[in-house]
């Protein structure tokens, strides 16, 4: 899974963080953030630290927002959209509680700043089925109890979506490699690993 | 009254079959909301001003700056100058803002200048620790002299580490002041009917004006009784503010503060007559939770030996207060004893299922114990597989099994239920009591559904707000038994008013009549009989409703269960990596409701269990006193591919259900640990004497006992 792994080291904030990396970023990777002022005065594009026009392309639908550089994907979703289905646990891009899709491959969202998510098709949680109307991939992890207290399950339905689109059938040990990005503290792996052979059998069968 | 009991096995269209949660569809579809993810109109946010260091005394504070900074509503000093801090990330000054970012922001311009002090970490000092507090030795028979007499003894030294919780859904919440006199809070707890009392006490309003509410949880494990102090100083922000305020922890302060299972270590001496019975324990225990050191391990764990003593000593540290962790001790105790006891088996050159299954009956469940250790045996090949302490073959890779048996009370809670029965023929049951992923709100329904004849679709669970009749806090095991047992009742007598009303219709007394199928129906003669929809309509113009409490022990609720566990592992004596292969859980809790949510359960438990016998530490720095791991990086839990084949075998039958419903949450999550360790001690030959089983501990093991 093509998953930003960067974690901010101890004491630094992953605000700083994306505020260097941003930056950098924006002036052409190279360029430190103080050139990057430098740069600024000349005439070149800088965005920010105040809110600055972000449109974000989410389940099909345009959203225009009002955000600062540094706020996240995750963060838009939650606190601007209130798309909550991506959960925020660990925010610094281990747990994949935040995963999303953008342009179709699976992204931690806490891992991506929003302006720079822009132009980029994402499909979240909310995208995939309601309560009424499951998705496949829902149905089976209900079927087979692949959730207990259920806050890791979107980002788990949505890695395992992502997962299945590329590989329809899976072996147990596809499985167990392509939702390593994803983790669970009640224990629900089992019942995952049996909720997507599952999708997978029903998708015509095959052995595990 | 009615006759508070089960129906008989053979009359059940739900209880004890395997049915999915009624929750997984929102759960699955990010529909659920849980206390994270309430967005209240003109919420602020938190951002928490944490003291970096372990002991300190603050010396100087200053808030203006940050007062004054773009976003913020309210500043909250928690401990001011001249407060001496016991642990790093204790809560210094709280900022509401318009954003987290905002809050942070203003985080950052706070200025506090602190006086450092000596700070003692080392929950492993045992009696060499400042403050150690040693408890009475406990002594019964004749330790020496059973010594003395005994035919092999073993002596070894074995240790648990302290762990944190890491709940996915941090600590937190929502308040929000409806008026100047009363508060709404939306919390992630343990706990809904408990918290108004504790929100009442640190905001001076009554009790009675508090509403708490959660409908969805994300993990607490034990960790989540408390309103905690954020939960007040949130309430006194949104005051402050006057706006809504939602403050839930950042990761690192959930790992550090949040979140604490004490450590345990012990020397222990034990042995055994020839023929395999163990005679005689010995054992010294210690072990941190923070300040208030920690509880004392029940040790000897399940095998009572006629002769044993045992003493216990607690080390306070500066570090964070212990939380009840899933199965408060008995993870700590049960590693120990079996490991210890395995080693002996080890000495005798016994088998340990064996030994386990000769020792059985120095316990309180002998023929549960045994009944279970045949039934695991069998699911795991071990009598196929099994070979003596380190012959596991000349290669590299070494397989190995290992054994555990554990115990735990589970006696249902205080639990008050109210069924309404409404003209349209709709049900509803409610309950101030909450799912913590343990499938509480399905096993009501089915209770529910089964006692009024109706399928499940047919009636609406609503918990998770104080407003409703109270229940208990959901720990140790005790929520299945309460809510079963009050919804029940509440469902029975609701049931009873109804045939009251019915039976003129049907022309019989209502003690005749039954709710079977959809319908109420003359017993023995299901023709005669009415819809229930139609039976609804006889209520009159207002709901029909009841209130039911669960009486405690006695025929639809009891105490008491014994599990086995047993691991294989693969063990690379070159990396020191040890391999999940395959774990077998064999558990009894009595009458099951749901058998798919109680499996679930135990895999889950076995799961939990792999993370802190193989990767789960609080790595604490004893130069700074901080937590070096409070992220989800380095604070390793198991991942889907860590897990190996998970065999979970539930005890059923007549003579379980008999016994009525017992709590199952805790008892499987305490076997692992040493299940898991006695397995690799099997496979490479040596103990590994702490978990957990990390590469570095292994390798060094075997280089200890000259096998590398």
């Amino acid at each position: 899974m093509a998953k930003d792994k960067k974690a901010a080291p101890p004491g630094v904030s992953r605000r700083d963080f994306f505020r260097g990396s941003a930056v950098g970023a924006l002036s052409t990777g190279l360029l430190s953030s103080t050139v990057a002022e430098g740069a600024q005065t000349a005439g070149a594009q800088v965005l920010g630290p105040g809110p600055v026009p972000v449109t974000l392309q989410i389940n099909g639908k345009s959203h225009r927002l009002q955000l600062e550089p540094r706020v996240t994907l995750l963060d838009a979703l939650r606190n601007h959209l209130d798309l909550t289905g991506s959960k925020k646990v660990c925010d610094r891009g281990t747990c994949g509680a935040c995963t999303v899709l953008m342009d179709g491959k699976p992204v931690y969202a806490c891992a991506v700043l929003a302006i720079d998510a822009q132009g980029k098709r994402i499909e979240t949680i909310e995208s995939l089925g309601t309560p009424e109307k499951l998705h496949p991939i829902q149905a089976a992890f209900v079927e087979h109890d692949a959730q207990q207290c259920g806050f890791c399950t979107p980002g788990f339905v949505v890695a395992s979506k992502a997962f299945l689109d590329r590989n329809p059938r899976p072996t147990r040990q596809q499985i167990e490699k392509g939702l390593g990005g994803n983790l669970c503290r009640c224990g629900t792996y089992a019942g995952i690993r049996a909720a997507l052979l599952a999708v997978k059998a029903g998708k015509g069968g095959g052995n595990a | 009254m009615p006759e508070y009991k089960w129906p008989d096995a053979n009359d059940r269209d739900l209880i004890g079959k395997r049915i999915s949660r009624l929750d997984g569809p929102v759960k699955v579809t990010g529909t659920a909301k849980y206390a994270f993810d309430i967005n209240r109109p003109g919420m602020l946010f938190t951002r928490t001003v944490y003291c970096p260091h372990a002991h300190a005394r603050i010396t100087k504070l200053d808030t203006s700056e940050a007062a004054k900074m773009p976003g913020v509503k309210a500043v909250r000093i928690i401990q001011n100058v001249g407060t001496e801090i016991q642990w790093a990330l204790d809560e210094i000054v709280a900022i509401a803002a318009t954003s987290e970012d905002a809050a942070e922001d203003a985080v950052r311009a706070v200025k506090v200048e602190y006086e450092v002090l000596p700070h003692f970490v080392n929950g492993e000092a045992g009696e060499k620790a400042p403050q150690a507090k040693a408890a009475q030795q406990n002594v019964v028979g004749d330790p020496n002299g059973a010594k003395a007499a005994a035919a092999v003894t073993s002596k070894g030294y074995y240790g648990i580490p302290t762990i944190s919780h890491c709940c996915m859904e941090a600590h937190g919440q929502v308040c929000e002041w409806t008026d100047e006199q009363h508060l709404e809070a939306w919390c992630t707890t343990q706990s809904v009917a408990g918290l108004p009392a504790q929100f009442a006490e640190g905001t001076g309003i009554p009790a009675a004006n508090v509403r708490t509410h959660c409908e969805y949880m994300g993990g607490g494990f034990g960790s989540k009784f408390s309103v905690d102090r954020w939960g007040v100083e949130c309430a006194k922000l949104a005051k402050d503010a006057k706006a809504p305020v939602k403050w839930m922890l950042e990761r690192e302060p959930e790992l550090t503060i949040a979140g604490d299972r004490p450590s345990a270590y012990a020397e222990i001496e034990v042995g055994a007559s020839q023929d395999g019975t163990i005679t005689y324990w010995s054992s010294k225990s210690w072990g941190s939770g923070g300040p208030g050191g920690s509880g004392s391990p029940p040790m000897p764990y399940v095998i009572q030996p006629a002769n044993r003593r045992h003493q216990h000593i607690s080390v306070p540290t500066h570090m964070a207060s212990a939380r009840a962790w899933r199965a408060p001790n008995h993870p700590q105790a049960c590693f120990l004893t079996m490991s210890a006891i395995d080693d002996l088996a080890a000495a005798l050159k016994m088998d340990p299922l064996d030994f386990f299954m000769k020792n059985a009956a120095i316990t309180q469940r002998a023929a549960v114990y045994q009944e279970e250790l045949q039934k695991g045996a069998e699911l795991i090949e071990w009598k196929k597989k099994w070979r003596p302490r380190g012959q596991n073959g000349p290669g590299p890779v070494k397989r190995g099994l290992g054994v555990s048996m554990h115990t735990w009370g589970g006696l249902g809670h205080n639990s008050n239920c109210e069924v309404s029965i409404f003209p349209d023929g709709s049900v509803e049951a409610k309950l101030a009591s909450q799912d913590l992923g343990t499938g509480t709100r399905t096993v009501i329904a089915i209770v529910l559904a089964e006692t009024l004849g109706l399928p499940l679709n047919a009636v609406k669970v609503s918990i998770g707000d104080s407003s409703f009749p109270p229940s208990g806090a959901s720990g140790g095991s005790t929520t299945v038994g309460g809510v079963s047992a009050s919804t029940r009742r509440a469902a029975q007598l609701a049931l009873e008013q109804l045939l009251v009303k019915v039976a003129p219709d049907l022309g019989v007394p209502p003690e005749q009549l039954e709710a079977e199928k959809g319908t109420i129906r003359v017993k023995g003669n299901p023709t005669k009989s009415m819809p229930w929809k139609q039976a609804a309509a006889r209520v009159g113009m207002t709901p029909l409703t009841a209130k039911g409490a669960n009486p405690g022990a006695g025929k639809l609720i009891d105490q008491g269960v014994g599990g086995i566990q047993m691991a294989e592992v693969s063990v690379d004596t070159e990396t020191g990596i040890v391999k999940m292969e395959k774990m077998v859980a064999v558990q009894d809790c009595g009458l099951i409701i749901d058998l798919k949510t109680a499996e679930s359960q135990c895999y889950g438990a076995l799961i939990m269990g792999i993370c802190y016998a193989l990767t789960e530490e609080k790595i604490i720095d004893p130069v700074t006193g901080r937590m070096l791991n409070a992220n989800m990086e380095f604070y390793k839990l198991a991942g889907i591919g860590d897990i190996g084949e998970l065999v979970v075998h539930m005890m059923t039958g007549p003579e379980y259900d008999k016994r009525g419903v017992i709590g199952l949450g805790e008892p499987p999550v305490i076997s692992p640990g040493a299940a898991i360790s006695n397995a690799v001690a099997n496979a490479i030959g040596v103990r590994v004497p702490h978990l957990p089983l990390t590469p570095d501990r292994v390798l060094a093991a075997l280089e200890k006992g000259g096998m590398s």
